[in-house]
């Protein structure tokens, strides 16, 4: 059972999952600061239905018609929670809770078909849904990469066009800035993101891998270039050693592995987090505390009453 | 007579299906400091929104310096109320101010010293240089304000909208923002801010633009700022609204 580490595929498949985390980890600090992090979830269940209707229309496991299907169906999903809210009287938290529902259900009733038909078992499309990335071949890996590599460079380049775009659009636009550009730009590095995650992930947990890691490096840094990157290092790592986990165990889904990984950095950072970390926090407060009982004054009161 | 630097004629605006603004006509002359006045719910901030095109018009014309919108927003600064921003965001003064310059510096360009130089000047100007490296969310009220407003400065405009700069600000800060709105007059630059304390309008603005959905009364403070013209926008009793008015600077529109 070991035998799988020391092959060429894997260590490929290690080196796109640690790339996709690096992305994933960068792209979900945009999403937590656009504060669109439940966005990537409904996204990535929307991708569903259009990975399997990639797959009816090409009938074998190409990745890129898949990638394909899967970004058209999420970006209408995107469309959709877009519509909702502007030309209904339903709010975006509904609007999206919706789509992700009936877009997955729609997914799921889709697979199911293709599942009973004959050659769909062996198709492997079940692994969507949890991910599979040891499943994945050369081809796939390749797609993967240069897609993930796309993404981070795109961050990168307009580091300085994302920070004020996230910060403060309004004034962004006032001196020039195309937010329905950046907009789109957005959109689209976020459902790449999701579609090239989803055969390594899964559709359910990819958008974990969006949210965990930025929210963990926010416990350990003030600045945006910062946060970014140890975003894009805590999304990298988990991508890495869940792979190299659920590889350990034959046949087993790596998005969970990759999810527990992270969640594991972000308990870490939750306590021991250098800003406003709960250990720092308590720390802070009782040094507070006895200075305040060392020079008493009336403020003592405070102290004690409230927090 | 100096000449004309903003030129509005007819504008209407819409949020949904309620009209905020309708049929507002006014000019503005270079070098000007205007306060535009007016109750809650009177349009204030969708006047400046609208003007900037952040929010778009159902009809009229904008007209600034007879130039384009494309290049007269080159000139144009633009200090946004300050509950409109996440403070949490995750950076420092000097970097928002910074932020002013990212027009000149160039799409996908990156800032350099030189734009860091400026930027720290614009905070000492606003006498926030030892706050350069705090994290933003750690800066009261009135130095968030500061921030904005070296912000602004640091762009270098000719022509400044400020939407409720002195809201929530202590007296500290407020002497320091109108200093500069003065020194930006002497400059020949035209200001026009958004305000809710009438009390202050006569010794703050030499201009006053009553709104109350349109354009109630719009002159020299000294000529249109009288009882008649306040009691016109605000409608009722002018002692309660000076009350609600100052009960409302916790909450801006």
């Amino acid at each position: 059972m070991w035998s799988i580490l020391y092959s060429s595929n894997f260590h490929w498949v290690l080196t796109s999952t640690l790339i996709l985390g690096a992305a994933a980890g960068m792209v979900g600090c945009l999403a937590y600061w656009k504060k669109q992090s439940l966005m990537s979830d409904a996204l990535a269940h929307a991708a569903l239905p259009g990975v399997i209707i990639g797959f009816l229309l090409i009938g074998e496991k190409n990745i890129v018609y898949l990638i394909l299907g899967a970004a058209i169906s999420a970006l209408i999903g995107a469309f959709f929670i877009q519509w909702v809210q502007s030309a209904t009287r339903i709010s975006e938290d509904t609007a999206m809770g919706m789509v992700l529902s009936i877009f997955f259900g729609f997914g799921i009733m889709l697979l199911t078909i293709v599942n009973r038909t004959a050659g769909g078992n062996q198709s492997g499309l079940d692994s969507f849904i949890f991910g599979q990335a040891a499943s994945m071949v050369k081809s796939d890996v390749f797609t993967m990469l240069t897609l993930a590599i796309g993404v981070i460079v795109i961050v990168f380049v307009g580091f300085k066009e994302w920070k004020i775009y996230l910060f403060d659009p309004s004034f962004a636009k006032g001196i020039g800035l195309s937010l329905k550009g950046m907009n789109v730009v957005y959109t689209l590095v976020l459902v790449t993101t999701i579609v090239i995650g989803i055969q390594a992930v899964g559709v359910i947990l990819i958008a974990a891998l969006l949210i965990i890691p930025s929210v963990s490096a926010r416990y350990w840094t003030d600045s945006f270039r910062l946060m970014i990157s140890l975003s894009a290092l805590f999304g990298g790592v988990s991508g890495v050693l869940g792979t190299f986990i659920s590889a350990v165990g034959n046949g087993w889904p790596t998005g969970p592995f990759i999810v527990v990984v992270a969640a594991f950095f972000f308990v870490i950072s939750l306590v021991l987090g250098k800003e406003k970390g709960i250990l720092i926090n308590y720390l802070e407060r009782r040094s507070q505390r006895k200075q305040m009982l060392v020079t008493p004054s009336p403020s003592i009161i405070n102290v004690k009453g409230g927090k | 007579m100096s000449k004309t630097v903003l030129k509005v004629e007819n504008l209407t605006a819409s949020y949904r299906k309620n009209y905020v603004l309708e049929d507002v006509n006014f000019e503005i002359a270079q070098g000007s400091l205007t306060g535009i006045v007016g109750p809650n719910g009177a349009g204030k901030s969708t006047l400046i929104k609208t003007l900037l095109r952040l929010h778009p018009p159902i009809t009229g014309t904008v007209d600034f310096y007879g130039l384009p919108f494309k290049d007269a927003q080159r000139v144009i600064g633009y200090v946004p109320q300050r509950g409109s921003v996440d403070w949490d965001f995750p950076t420092n003064a000097l970097d928002v101010v910074v932020m002013g310059l990212y027009g000149k510096i160039g799409w996908l360009k990156r800032p350099s010293k030189a734009h860091k130089r400026l930027a720290y000047e614009a905070l000492q100007k606003m006498g926030m240089e030892t706050y350069a490296n705090r994290q933003i969310s750690q800066l009261s009220g009135g130095q968030q304000q500061r921030v904005f407003l070296a912000r602004a400065l640091v762009q270098d405009a000719d022509f400044y909208f400020m939407d409720e700069p002195l809201a929530g600000v202590d007296a500290a800060t407020e002497k320091a923002i109108m200093a500069i709105l003065k020194e930006l007059k002497s400059y020949g630059k035209t200001v026009m801010v958004v305000h809710h304390d009438l009390q202050t309008v006569e010794d703050y603005f030499d201009h006053v633009l009553f709104l109350n959905r349109t354009v109630v009364k719009h002159g020299k403070t000294l000529q249109v700022f009288t009882k008649e013209n306040i009691t016109k926008t605000y409608g009722g009793n002018l002692r309660i609204h000076f009350a609600e008015e100052e009960s409302h600077v916790v909450h801006p529109l």
